[in-house]
């Protein structure tokens, strides 16, 4: 017998306001010495609940009940001690989030030590050979000078490197990775990707990788878990489920990609919004009189227009300046250079001439719970800009509003309620519903699917092209995911570093890209799957 | 008005909390009776019964002459003479031999001149003192020990010390929420707008609140009182004046977080007007923070009250004031019963606000989980 852990009936219930919840229900699996599991499944399926289980990291309100055993040591009701014993030593973690699993206070050096001081007595000296060691072997490069660094002063990448590096430090037996590679760029993911397969040889780790990417389990994973409302519904060889899928959860979630190419352009087709050599510089300044000395160019030279019923994508890794050029669009930014819509040209305009023009540019945002206000209700915010513009000449707002919810495919009946009780695709049609109640001719979706989940990105972005059929819509479409660009996007634009890289028809630039960073992207994205 | 769901979740968990929930029964139980502080404790009955007539003493001004008197000032009704005045209905032998007029009507023995008068009766509140009422001791020292009549005593000047701290306790508390509602206000609005809008607003004024920050309140306060007489409403407003800064470093920062939020830039894109995005969007995030604030404002107000009268540079010395209390009870060390008196007051005050806030901060907190 060589399982390392062996779950079987893991129950997990939280309980609040005198009800229960739960979470996990009757989950069993097992990872074996030197192998890859992955626990897939979309959000609030559970998945990350099960991984802290393992080493009693819940919060006190949950109930777990079951069995999680470690090399044969039940860790379910296990005192702290012998918790404490396992954590960080045999059982480590990594997050997803790196920007805020590392103390910004403190340098690599010391938070590396800290952990090494902790479980193995090392200091001085002898934790910093491990130190630069370990960094080394995590692929840092000058790993001597990163010693000293702050979490800061590392790109996304290299942070998620150094957690690594401490989840190694201890030689642990199981790695368990919730979501590593999630916040992470597209290039970057393959990289740290490609790091973590290389570990599990060099050091004989096992894998418990938690992902809602199915592209990511492919890549990586013996064996997989996939997880549904709190049960595992399948689970089995990786190669087997993606092949011959056996529960219609499984092949609902492996069939999700987005579908379909953008619907051809009318040739006469008037132009919505035009942007010539767009700037948005921040100055740098320095010393007492506070004199320029450089800028940080977080667009430079931006020149696009879109057509009415067309859609321009624009692609990038995070920091190449996409959401700062949509916010400049809309003048939410200052910026220098033209920008017409529907010929008239916006730049400079005071704020109040600038009201007439809101109701024919609107904004979609990433994140639907951060972009949705908490305290109103969902008819509330998706009235709020007729209280602006006023309303359509012979209706009433809540004819308005139900018409609208009906539209984006929301029961007209929940508008009373609040965004908590909606779920993410719903909020994101809360969202857009919000944008389309004006009948903008433009809109500018930044990331609006990024935060979904797999199954509900296939719905909004059918929903976006059925509203852009409808009403004529002009797009500006932000996205890192490739794949969402090829199915709605007419033409690209990639951006690196505040430059546009590379400009052209969709087809163009993903049947042929000219430059190595669209190449690399495409790699990345596409993976195995791509033929440029 | 109905809740919306947060609210009464907020509401379940803070009721969850027993100590916060009976705390605030209790304290508002208090307040509310201090409220009717005329009722329960008065120099002048609540009712009285003149010939067949009925008058509220307590709410209106009546002469000694409008009870068959000679004085045109008010009756003072714990005098004999009124006293036997109001009973009798206006004998003019009251005037002489009050005691034995009332001792004989209330044997029943007295005839002469009492046919077809009806009999007056007085209705005292529970302690019949005011909190200026100045007693006769019949001949015990000021301040003097607690005893039937005088259930806490009296203080240094023969002034009942139970309806002192009815009144006081009135006083401190609404001081401490006039002053809490007005420096809210005025802090909120002053950090909303420097955080809002950020830039060079919020530089000027926060260069402007560090020199006001630097201006010595005590000092001030001594000053303006040294020109104009002490009085409760000055006295708020130095509080509001030194103390309105308080909010605004917190609803400032909060402000700067969450102008970015995306909700925000969405109704910037829709066009709506800034005032209109800082009190929908804005304010009610800032507001949580704000609440697990207040509580400091308040028991600091009431300390800081406490505090001035005790230095005796606070209220009015006629005003029923506990610091002053607390200045006494230093002052006149062999009568205990004033220590006691001002500790417990402030003890039990302090404690029940800072249970209540408590409770209301956990409840607020989203993270906390109630079994």
């Amino acid at each position: 017998m060589n399982a390392v852990l062996e779950v079987s009936g893991l129950n997990i219930g939280f309980r609040q306001d005198g009800q229960d919840f739960s979470a996990v229900r009757g989950v069993s699996f097992t990872v074996n010495k030197g192998e890859t599991v992955a626990l897939v499944g979309e959000s609030g399926s559970g998945k990350s609940v099960t991984a802290l289980s393992t080493v009693g990291l819940l919060p006190d309100s949950a109930k777990v009940s079951g069995s999680v055993k470690y090399l044969g040591q039940e860790m379910v009701g296990a005192s702290q001690a012998q918790l404490r014993q396992v954590r960080g030593n045999d059982i480590s973690f990594i997050f997803q989030e790196p920007m805020t699993s590392l103390n910004p206070l403190h340098t690599i050096e010391r938070q590396l030590a800290e952990s090494l001081g902790l479980h193995q007595g090392l200091s001085g000296t002898a934790a910093r050979a491990r130190s630069l060691e370990l960094l080394n072997k995590v692929g840092i490069r000058e790993a001597e000078s990163r010693l000293t660094a702050y979490p800061h002063q590392l790109s996304g990448g290299q942070r998620q490197r150094v957690m690594i590096a401490m989840a190694l430090a201890n030689g642990p037996e199981l790695l368990v990775a919730d979501e590593p590679t999630t916040a992470l760029d597209v290039t970057i993911q393959a990289q740290i990707l490609a790091l973590l397969a290389d570990l599990k040889q060099t050091e004989g780790l096992s894998l418990l990788f938690i992902t809602h990417d199915l592209g990511i389990v492919r890549r990586i994973a013996d064996r997989v878990c996939v997880m549904q409302g709190g049960e595992i519904v399948e689970q089995g060889l990786t190669a087997e489920i993606f092949a011959n899928p056996q529960h219609p959860y499984t092949q609902k979630l492996l069939a999700a990609e987005p579908q379909g190419r953008p619907d051809p352009v009318a040739a006469d087709a008037a132009v919505v919004v035009e942007v010539d050599k767009l700037r948005v510089w921040f100055p740098i300044q320095k010393g007492f009189m506070r004199k320029i000395v450089g800028h940080v160019k977080a667009v430079n030279e931006a020149s696009l227009s879109v057509r009415a019923g067309e859609t321009l994508g624009i692609v990038g890794e995070s920091g190449s300046g996409k959401t700062t050029l949509a916010l400049a669009i809309l003048r939410l930014i200052d910026s220098t250079g033209r920008i017409a819509v529907l010929g008239h040209d916006i730049q400079g305009l005071q704020t109040k001439a600038m009201r007439a023009h809101r109701r024919d540019m609107q904004i979609v945002f990433q994140d639907p719970f951060g972009s949705l206000s908490p305290r109103m209700t969902a008819a509330e915010i998706i009235a709020e800009g007729l209280g602006v513009h006023g309303l359509e000449p012979g209706r009433n707002r809540a004819e308005m509003v139900s018409e609208i919810m009906a539209e984006v495919g929301l029961n007209p009946a929940m508008a009373a309620r609040y965004p908590h009780e909606f779920s993410g695709g719903q909020r994101q049609r809360i969202a857009i519903a919000r944008a389309m109640i004006l009948r903008p001719k433009l809109v500018v979706l930044d990331e609006p699917t990024s935060a979904l989940d797999m199954t509900v990105q296939v719905q909004i972005v059918d929903l976006l092209r059925d509203l852009q059929r409808k009403w004529g819509l002009a797009y500006v479409f932000i996205s890192h995911d490739l794949r969402v660009i090829r199915a709605l996007a007419h033409k690209v634009m990639v951006m690196k570093n505040g430059d546009v890289v590379e400009a052209g028809l969709g087809a163009d630039v993903f049947a042929n890209p000219k430059t190595d960073y669209t190449r690399a992207l495409m790699a990345a994205a596409f993976g195995d799957n791509f033929r440029p | 008005m109905a809740l919306s769901p947060l609210n009464q979740r907020r509401w379940r968990n803070f009721k969850s909390n027993k100590r916060a929930y009976w705390s605030l029964i209790l304290f508002a139980a208090l307040f509310g009776l201090s409220l009717f502080a005329e009722v329960l404790a008065n120099d002048r009955p609540l009712l009285v019964e003149y010939r067949g007539e009925w008058r509220m003493p307590f709410l209106k001004f009546y002469s000694e002459a409008d009870y068959g008197g000679d004085f045109k000032t008010e009756a003072n009704y714990k005098a004999p003479e009124v006293q036997c005045l109001i009973i009798s209905g206006g004998m003019v032998d009251c005037f002489d031999k009050p005691d034995e007029v009332l001792s004989a009507i209330h044997e029943g023995v007295y005839g002469d001149g009492l046919e077809g008068v009806k009999l007056g009766s007085i209705w005292w509140p529970p302690i019949p003192y005011s909190y200026n009422t100045i007693n006769d001791l019949g001949g015990q020292a000021a301040p003097s020990a607690p005893d039937a009549q005088h259930w806490l005593g009296t203080d240094d000047t023969s002034r009942d010390v139970l309806a002192r701290v009815i009144y006081g306790f009135r006083l401190s508390v609404a001081f401490a929420l006039i002053v809490t509602v007005l420096t809210s206000v005025l802090g909120i609005a002053a950090g909303a707008v420097q955080g809002y809008f950020g830039g060079k607003v919020d530089l000027i004024f926060q260069r402007l609140l560090e020199i006001w920050g630097g201006t010595p309140d005590l000092y001030v306060i001594i000053i303006v009182f040294s020109v104009w007489q002490r009085s409760f409403w000055i006295l708020i407003f130095l509080m509001i004046a030194f103390g309105w800064t308080r909010l605004i470093g917190i609803v400032r920062a909060e402000f700067l977080r969450a102008r970015n939020f995306e909700y925000v830039r969405a109704a910037k894109a829709l066009g709506v007007p800034d005032l209109v995005i800082i009190v929908r969007h804005v304010l009610p995030n800032a507001m949580v923070a704000t609440l697990t604030m207040l509580p400091f404002v308040v028991s600091g107000a009431i300390g800081s009250l406490a505090a001035l009268d005790y230095l005796g540079f606070g209220l009015p010395a006629s005003l029923p004031s506990l610091g002053q209390l607390s200045r006494q009870a230093q002052q006149n060390l062999q009568m205990p019963s004033l220590a006691f008196t001002a500790f417990f007051t402030f003890a039990i005050m302090l404690s029940l606000l800072v249970f209540i806030f408590e409770g209301v901060r956990d409840a607020f907190d989203p993270r906390k989980t109630f079994q």
